[in-house]
């Protein structure tokens, strides 16, 4: 409102001199736009430091100087033990990055006018490291079906041992693909829904590559047998002491971001990542409570035992879903689906009551993983009771998320981009109504333990969470790069019917496999014994293991063909011809803040 | 704030924020939504009513239908059981090996109970039909270690060899080579020997061999091996003038055998097994060598 009544006291110097300052933007961005052609991805070191302000690389070459001291420290004290080798990578780590550092150290000082633009270096990087890890999580995901169709695939090698390469696989896309397209995407919608630059260069950089260590270590670590043998939470304690330490610098980013914002109002994909993080935080230093057995050793033992460890654990991993693979995907969906249909939210109060149900229901849901075990009976009924209430806000979001294309639905037809969002909707309200059903004892009594929960997990990544990062990213690069449109639309559709396939093979190749082991299990004969042997049922398997193989190769060769498309696009796709996209691309002289005199 | 606008598509209006270009529109929650949740919070109150439900102070909400997981399960397997021992099982139970063996009714579910208990339990060492592998002996051939009877079966199974029950069945081979009672030479001799007894293609050499390896074994061998070399299943020592050979019959494995000794490792079943799971295992064992 505010806004308002000084635009009206506007005075025709103030027009003009905005103006001058959007014309010198303009020649600035082209400037901008023709350097990025030559120094593609990354833009060079020097550029990347350039950014900088000399104080942030003076902060910066402290932090790195710290990191490569506690790697020394963790090298010498774990000597003998994994620790020691896990010391070295983050010395090679930190040394790493300071020698990039140093090399543009004394590069000239960012322009003042920098603060007057978005800041989406890191936003850049976390698309690339988010591809890379991508084609390698899905690779180790192809390698794993394959073992279970083919055990020979080992070779014999301890590292690539099945119980090793599975959370490789699963560390590597949840963390490696879903967290970094999560922070990379996040940077973006934060700063333009706020209409606010980041709060300074530093830590977005911190954040990113601290988080990008954090997975080094844990699927290094796998590699050679450490494990806390939780799962999704496998790191050992000193990995998760690195990523606690992140993770609040990411959280205050977000904070002082939207202090410094000119909207009146917090958009809602924000309130998605901030549960996003906050929750994750919360539940990520519960579950790793844990006590080294000594400062030398990568070892520890967890603070909980017996069945309260299996709660606390589920817990966890029933909320790391909730709100590590679904609000902040919601975030991401809440931005990326409405902007590029060109269309308005459907329903504003559905977004908001959603989000509050999902965040208030999905806290007591844990216990459905658990059914028919040791925890005690009254815990299962709440879980199941609570998941059954789930399914409306989770419904609600995808309601929400459909509606909103109503009007565009001829865009949807012709636009791969747009399709990956609708699948991606459409797959979210599958898996959470797939995963309401399978909260039920009497479902979940057949469905428990067999590859059902599998084909339902997979719903939800590969239908949900990927194609809701293809399509986001689809309709980002272009922007951020400021490109008439991706390098190949053409592959963009290919990668389309990929991945779409790839999800539908695998899927109805887990919900058969998991259904006939689960009845296969519960058969008995005429004469009272069970009908079938556990190796029957995994002979009964194995054409659908092949089956599913074959899926999550399609689904990898769409992942490889976008990232091959992502990286043309930077190095080769057609420059923006007019300027009118990025002139409102920027901070402080969207509409509003022109009217407001800013 | 943005004036409110009416949105063509579907006819709402605008909540007049514009965050970069997105708006939202005013449309109110439609009402299937509130029917859904009401649905499903009735859903929820009904668990909440007829099962353990809530917690307080030490205890919690029992449910109107005293429903117990535990109980439950229990009673379903004391049913299961019960009928089983009803319908076969006490017979089996009753009977001796030989009246089991000659009652073609009885076997069938003996059979289908036992190859679901060997597959689950034995597979992974005896292979899924019992043919074992290097270190694991064939159970469908006609040579034992311990014997072939279905009650002898029985025995081994429950006890084990080598294995954790006190009666475990223990059985050694010694190692002649590492504990340097034989030489390389005499090992040499005594393995043509060994290979002789069982027409195996002689390695180069072995001719001259022969004569000096029958007298090492005699005098380190039959003791337990016998004279004849038959084997004794008092001690679990095999038979090595047969076809059949654990661990290998060309020069090297027999040489590897004699030189490091073997000690095969089964696990002693009694205290994982009931005796009549036992019992029908045994059974199924010794149907497979019979002819068929
Ligand atoms: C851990 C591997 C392992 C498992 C599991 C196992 N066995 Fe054995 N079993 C052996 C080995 C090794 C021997 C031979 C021991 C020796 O060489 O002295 C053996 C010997 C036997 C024998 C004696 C054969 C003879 O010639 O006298 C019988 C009978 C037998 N097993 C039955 C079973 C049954 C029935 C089961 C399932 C309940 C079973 N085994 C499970 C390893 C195993
Ligand atoms: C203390 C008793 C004992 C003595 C003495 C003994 N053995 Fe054995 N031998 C055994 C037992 C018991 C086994 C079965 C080991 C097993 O399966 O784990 C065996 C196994 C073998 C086997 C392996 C058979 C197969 O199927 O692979 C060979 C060959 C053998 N003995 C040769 C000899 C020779 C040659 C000597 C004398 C130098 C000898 N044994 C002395 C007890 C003995
Ligand atoms: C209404 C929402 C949902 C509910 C009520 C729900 C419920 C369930 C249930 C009952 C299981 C099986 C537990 C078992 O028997 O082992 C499960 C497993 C799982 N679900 Fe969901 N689900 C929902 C949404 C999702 C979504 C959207 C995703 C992915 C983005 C997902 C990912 C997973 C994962 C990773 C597991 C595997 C856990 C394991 O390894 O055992 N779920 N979920
Ligand atoms: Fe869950």
């Amino acid at each position: 409102m505010p806004q308002r009544a000084d635009a009206a006291a506007l005075s025709y110097r103030d027009c003009v001199s905005a103006k001058i300052k959007c014309l010198r933007y303009y020649r600035q961005q082209k400037k901008r736009v023709s350097r990025d052609r030559v120094s593609l991805l990354f833009m060079g070191d020097n550029d990347m430091i350039s950014q900088l302000t000399s104080t942030e690389r003076q902060y910066a070459l402290v932090i790195l100087v710290l990191m490569s001291l506690c790697g020394l420290v963790m090298a010498a004290g774990g000597r003998g033990d994994p620790l020691g080798v896990h010391g070295f990578v983050v010395l090679a780590f930190s040394v790493g990055l300071a020698f990039v550092l140093i090399s543009g150290f004394y590069a000239p000082q960012p322009d003042p006018e920098q603060q007057t633009q978005y800041y989406d270096d890191p936003t850049k990087v976390g698309i690339a490291l988010t591809m890379a890890w991508a084609v390698f999580g899905m690779f180790f995901g192809v390698w794993v079906a394959s073992l279970l169709a083919w055990p020979d695939l080992t070779f014999d090698q301890a590292w690539s041992s099945f119980g090793r390469m599975r959370p490789v696989h699963t560390t590597g896309v949840i963390f490696g693909f879903g967290g970094n397209a999560l922070i990379a995407t996040s940077f973006h919608v934060l700063q333009r829904t706020s209409r606010a630059r980041l709060s300074d260069q530093l830590s977005p950089w911190f954040v990113l590559f601290g988080f990008n260590l954090f997975c080094v270590l844990a699927v290094s670590g796998y590699f050679m047998g450490i494990t806390q043998s939780k799962e999704y939470a496998e790191p050992e304690w000193y990995a998760d002491i690195w990523l606690v330490i992140v993770w609040i610098v990411y959280f205050a980013i977000y904070l002082r971001t939207l202090a410094r914002r000119k909207e009146p109002h917090i958009y809602v994909a924000n309130w998605y990542y901030m549960a996003f993080i906050l929750v994750v935080a919360v539940l990520h230093i519960v579950n790793n409570l844990a006590v080294p057995i000594s400062f030398g050793s990568a070892k520890s033992y967890s603070l909980f035992s017996g069945v309260q460890d299996a709660m606390t654990q589920w817990w966890y991993g029933h909320n790391a879903v909730a709100f590590f693979l679904t609000a902040g995907f919601l975030g991401m969906m809440y931005y990326y689906l409405p902007k590029h249909a060109g269309r308005p939210i459907y329903s504003y109060r559905l977004s908001i009551i959603s989000f509050w149900g999902i965040t208030f229901f999905y806290m007591w849901a844990g216990s459905h993983h658990l059914h028919y075990t040791a925890l005690p009976q009254w815990v299962q009924t709440l879980g199941m009771s609570f998941s059954a209430m789930l399914l409306v806000p989770s419904w609600a979001s995808a309601g929400n998320a459909l509606a909103t294309l109503n009007g565009a639905w001829h865009k949807v037809r012709d636009d791969a981009t747009l399709r990956f969002m609708m699948v991606a909707a459409v797959f979210y309200g599958i898996a959470t109504f797939e995963g309401s059903f399978m909260a039920m004892r009497p479902v979940n009594a057949l469905s428990h333990y067999t590859d059902w929960t599998v084909g339902h997990v997979h719903a939800g990544t590969l239908g949900w969470n990927s194609m809701i990062v293809f399509g986001a990213f689809y309709a980002l690069v272009p922007w951020l790069w400021k490109r008439e449109s991706m390098y190949s639309p053409k592959l963009v559709e290919v990668h389309f019917w990929l991945a779409l396939a790839g999800a539908v093979v695998y899927v109805f190749a887990m919900w058969n496999s998991g259904i006939i082991q689960g009845l296969m299990w519960r058969t008995y004969t005429e004469n009272g014994v069970l009908a079938y042997s556990f190796l029957d049922s995994v002979e009964a398997m194995h054409p659908y293991y092949i089956a599913r193989a074959f899926g999550g190769l399609l689904f990898l060769t769409g992942t490889i063909i976008c990232s091959y498309n992502i990286w043309m696009t930077v190095r080769a796709g057609k420059a923006l011809a007019t300027d009118n996209d990025a002139e409102g691309d920027i901070p402080v002289f969207a509409r509003n803040a022109v009217q407001a005199g800013e | 704030m943005e004036p409110r606008k009416r949105d063509k598509v579907t006819g709402r209006t605008t909540t007049g924020h514009i965050w970069n270009g997105i708006e939202e529109l005013e449309t109110p929650i439609p009402k299937v939504v509130f029917a859904f949740l009401a649905g499903t919070f009735l859903f929820a109150v009904l668990c909440w009513v007829l099962y353990p439900a809530w917690p307080f102070g030490v205890s919690y909400t029992k449910g109107l239908l005293g429903f117990d997981q535990r109980n439950v399960v229990t009673e379903q397997v004391a049913k299961a059981e019960a009928a089983r021992i009803e319908d076969w099982g006490g017979k089996v139970e009753a009977l001796d090996y030989a009246q089991i063996e000659a009652d073609p009714a009885l076997m069938q579910p003996v059979r289908e109970e036992g190859r679901r208990l060997f597959e689950d339990n034995c597979a992974a060492c005896h292979g899924v039909k019992a043919t074992g592998g290097p270190g694991f002996p064939d159970l469908t051939a006609k040579a034992w270690l311990w014997g072939g009877s279905s009650e002898t079966i029985a025995e081994t199974i429950r006890v084990g060899i080598n294995g954790t029950a006190e009666d475990t069945r223990s059985s050694q081979m010694l190692s002649f080579g590492k504990d340097q009672m034989l030489d390389r030479e005499q090992i040499l001799n005594v393995v043509a020997y060994v290979r002789s007894l069982s027409d195996l293609e002689p390695a180069a050499g072995d001719a001259a061999r022969i004569e000096p390896g029958k007298e090492i074994f005699a005098q380190n061998c039959a003791s337990c091996h016998d004279e004849d070399a038959k084997g004794n299943q008092e001690l679990g020592a095999p038979n090595l003038t047969d076809e059949t050979w654990i661990y290998g019959s060309d020069q090297q494995a027999v040489y590897t055998t004699v030189y490091n000794g073997r000690q095969g490792h089964m696990p002693s079943w009694g205290e994982r097994l009931t005796p009549l799971q036992i019992k029908i295992l045994a059974l199924y064992v010794h149907t497979l060598k019979a002819p068929q």
